[in-house]
């Protein structure tokens, strides 16, 4: 199927006069001619048929994200695979007093409500559990893959799983690291050895170390946190405000003489932790706006601040110091640091080996990956990958991060996650086994081939695809695993033979667009553009543009692509040798605030067609008549505004010297 | 040191916030400010010269501990009661009552600032209205007019004569009222009674020595 956009494409975006009939009408008839082609090109898709079964969801991490996890998934009727690295089930909240409340009145702490999971998941047939166990290997593909895991006395056992969800947590920032805050001193704790000391009082008057009843405690804000200096976290947990909230009233409630201040400077109580924020005032813990500065621990531990609303410093006296330490994701080895370990282990150094060890001992998933043992980090080290559009996806097909591996969060935030990543793995699990792919073209039964008779061994395709889903067999040639790929067609665009090509999707589909477009002589002066435009973003917006009525250029001829990505320079190369007098490319923003659906795909198309300034060069013609766009889904009146613009360049620099050859 | 303030000193030690919550009018609303400044920027007084600090410091302030800047500070006493903070204020802190109760706290302690010109109206009208029951504006008005010397009261008088006059016309001042004490309460020792046994059961609330 082909389509050829005439209303949103042509009609819409032309004035109806009669002196704009004519180019209004080649334009029409240009797109018919291109469907055509195109549709002469293609092959109807007849679906992976490499597919896997396997419908069982594995959730790494038995803490909140992933019993919840667990939990929804079974509820939907799928079964579960749950492994703990500890003996319990339970995680971090396990090791809680009490949790912030996430119901009204939300003005107490209530029940971390870990036992009440535990037992659903005991009574839950759907879901089978392995304790002190962990995940030795991940080898195959959505739908099929194989997971080793490793129970601690006993043998290592494989199962047959669909899709992962990696709910393995967030370990607390290591104290040690701020002395400066009293941090290893005696009677300065983190949040997390308050709740140890919360539990041994039981409800109690809350004792130290020492035994000594605690009568003033001191709350220190985003200890090592939102760091300017990058020295220590420079993000904000999110958590941290609501959790010394809730500390500070274990103190208030067992004894309302205790003083309890919480030094911060922003306050951050999302949702309906105001109401709790303002039952904790009403408790009458005190709240100061104040920068600490420096923290002794000890007997009687004293902390330096300087109050911001009074801008004059103060020393506060206190029996406990509760520090606010941030969290760290344990998302195993950085997978660029592990490849430069790799590459000097390879290389015989000793140290790189020792170090190659020592991070694959870290690593939460072992995939057997070409592309590394975990899933790839974004920023700060947390699983995340395309934030705006797919929260729980990773990059790597079928394996979904969930709870504060993904980004900080708290409980009431990490239930959410874990709903949402169960649904997305259901999901993908389904389409792996129906030989479709997992968004963003969910249900697209394409995939990518080679014909490897052509293949130079040359690796572009391996490297540069941003999913991990082509290995290399025993001869060096691309291996796909088909139910990994998001058919991006990156892997297309970087071939340099040209030998990558899916059945509806190939340089030939759209080279014959290409050649499909009336070319009139240089005479005419009708210039003829193309558009190669991202099919998520751009060409998204050039229809919107359409829909409101914006007019642009008629010589102009648009062409989806899968993605930047998959961009193949001798569509341009060949286009301008045919006589179009420009190229425009639209493509998503990339680097670190990147909106590519296929995250790397568009910042590898670029790269590509950074290099094609040579091969202008070499053809006499001048630069511009190659021009990268970057084009957001909301641009619909910039965009006509950006294509007439170069239009008028294009009358410039006149009329390209390859017509009629 | 006056006797209350050493009362208070001793009793509340360094608890300034808990002093304020259980001695001054609506004290107990101070620990809910969450120091948004929303009363600062609604005030009409823009805190010309004589505000030291905004009413969201104060509460800071007193947080901190800050008796004597608290108790000494000229602040409260420039409040128009407007209510414009009372109104705007998210955390509804009856700001503008906590102005007064601080003040008035503060008088009463002995450290509110000599001579200042609210509280000087506020004790005469206090005076005034309690002496018989019936506030005598004729006196009240001298009273506030000569304040600072004969020649300045006269040149005061001098400048409202008009309105004066205006107001004797249409029966709503009467000059007799200088002489003699004025119109009274039937019930004075009522009065008076009334007004004692609510400074007890005030001293009762808040645990002062009556």
């Amino acid at each position: 199927m082909s389509r050829g956009n005439l209303r949103e494409g042509v009609i819409w975006i032309r004035p109806d006069t009669d002196a704009a009939r004519e180019t209004t009408q080649e334009m029409a008839e240009d797109y018919v001619r291109m469907a055509c082609a195109e549709v002469k090109a293609m092959t109807v898709p007849a679906g992976n048929t490499n597919t896997g079964t396997s419908k069982t969801l594995l959730v790494v991490g038995g803490g909140m994200s992933g019993m919840t996890a667990a939990l929804e998934a079974s509820k939907t009727g799928y079964k579960v695979v749950l492994i703990e690295k500890t003996g319990a089930l339970g995680g971090m909240a396990a090791k809680l007093w009490k949790r912030i409340p996430n119901r009204e009145p939300f003005k107490a702490p209530m029940d971390n409500g870990v036992a009440e999971l535990v037992a659903q998941i005991d009574a839950d047939a759907n879901i089978k559990v392995y304790l002190n166990a962990s995940v030795v290997k991940t080898a195959g593909a959505p739908g099929r893959f194989q997971v080793d895991i490793a129970v601690e006395s006993g043998p290592t056992v494989t199962e047959d799983i669909g899709a992962i969800i990696q709910a393995s947590g967030f370990t607390p920032y290591d104290m040690a690291k701020l002395p400066h805050l009293g941090g290893g001193q005696a009677n300065v704790v983190d949040q997390l050895g308050l709740e140890t000391l919360a539990k041994a009082a039981n409800g109690g008057p809350i004792k130290r170390a020492d035994g000594k009843e605690v009568n003033s405690v001191v709350f220190v804000q985003c200890a090592g946190q939102r760091d300017a200096t990058k020295e220590h976290l420079e993000y904000c947990s999110g958590h941290c405000c609501g959790t010394s909230v809730k500390q500070a009233m274990y103190f208030k409630d067992a004894n309302p003489d205790v003083e309890t201040v919480v030094l911060f400077t922003d306050l951050r109580m999302p949702g309906n932790n105001e109401d709790f924020y303002r039952a904790a005032q009403n408790k009458g813990i005190v709240f100061r706006k104040g920068v600490v500065s420096n923290v002794t621990g000890g007997g009687e531990c004293k902390v330096k601040f300087k109050d911001l609303i009074l801008n004059e410093d103060f020393t506060a006296d206190a029996d406990l110091v509760v520090l606010a330490t941030g969290m760290v994701p344990t998302t195993g080895p950085d997978l660029d640091q592990l490849g430069e370990a790799n590459r000097a282990a390879e290389g015989g150094n000793e140290e790189a080996k020792a170090q190659v060890v020592q991070m694959m001992s870290k690593s939460v998933l072992n995939l057997d990956y070409r592309q590394g043992p975990d899933v790839p980090q974004f920023k700060h080290g947390f699983n995340d990958s395309h934030f705006i559009c797919f929260p729980y996806e990773t990059r790597r097909t079928a394996i979904y991060a969930a709870g504060p591996v993904r980004r900080p969060m708290d409980i009431a935030q990490a239930t959410e996650d874990a709903t949402g990543a169960a649904m997305k793995a259901i999901q993908a699990m389904e389409n792996a086994g129906l030989g479709k792919a997992a968004h963003p073209r969910a249900g697209d039964l394409s995939f990518p081939t080679a014909r490897l008779e052509g293949c130079t061994q040359c690796k572009r395709c391996t490297v540069e695809c941003p999913f991990g889903a082509i290995d290399e067999d025993e001869r060096r040639f691309p291996l796909f695993n088909e139910s990994r790929c998001r058919r991006c067609g990156t892997c297309m665009g970087a071939c340099p033979v040209r030998v990558i090509s899916f059945e509806n999707y190939s340089v030939n589909t759209v080279g014959a667009q290409i050649k499909a477009v009336d070319i009139p002589d240089e005479f005419s002066e009708k210039p003829r553009v193309l558009i190669l435009a991202c099919e998520n973003d751009a060409y998204p917006a050039l229809d919107m543009a359409g829909m409101n009525r914006n007019e642009y250029d008629p010589y102009v001829r648009v062409i989806p692509v899968r993605c930047l990505g998959s961009v193949n320079t001798i569509w341009i190369t060949d286009a301008l040798n045919s006589g179009y007098d420009g190229v425009m490319l639209m493509g998503c923003k990339h680097g670190e605030q990147y909106q590519c659906h296929f995250v790397k795909g568009s910042e590898l198309g670029r790269y590509r067609m950074s290099k094609i300034y040579d091969t202008l060069k070499g053809m006499n013609l001048e630069e511009d008549r190659l021009m990268d766009l970057e084009v957001a889904i909301t641009d619909i009146d910039t965009l006509p505004k950006k294509i007439n613009d170069y239009a008028k360049r294009i009358v410039e620099m006149g009329m390209s010297p390859f017509k009629g050859l | 040191m006056s006797d209350m303030n050493q009362q208070m000193t001793a009793r509340y030690k360094n608890n300034f916030l808990k002093e304020i919550e259980e001695q001054a009018e609506m004290g107990d609303w101070v620990k809910m400010c969450m120091q948004c400044g929303v009363c600062s920027g609604s005030c009409p007084t823009n805190f010309h010269s004589a505000w030291d600090h905004p009413p969201q410091e104060l509460f800071m302030m007193i947080r901190a501990g800050k008796r004597d800047e608290v108790l000494e500070s000229g602040s409260m006493w420039n409040c128009v009661s407007c209510y414009n903070c009372y109104v705007r204020c998210p955390r509804k802190v009856p700001i503008t009552h906590i102005m007064h109760g601080l003040a008035e706290y503060a008088y009463r302690l002995g450290k509110a600032p000599k001579q200042q010109p609210t509280q000087f109206l506020s004790k005469t009208f206090w005076d005034n209205a309690t002496k018989t029951g019936r506030v005598n504006e004729v006196k009240l008005t001298q009273t506030l007019y000569f304040k600072n010397g004969l020649m300045d009261g006269i040149k005061q008088a001098m400048a409202m004569q008009s309105v004066a006059l205006g107001l004797v016309k249409a029966k709503r001042l009467n000059p007799m009222e200088a002489v003699g004490g004025g119109h009274k309460c039937k019930d004075i020792k009522g009065i008076h009674a009334m007004l004692a046994k609510a400074r007890e059961l005030e001293a009762q609330r808040k645990g002062r020595a009556a």
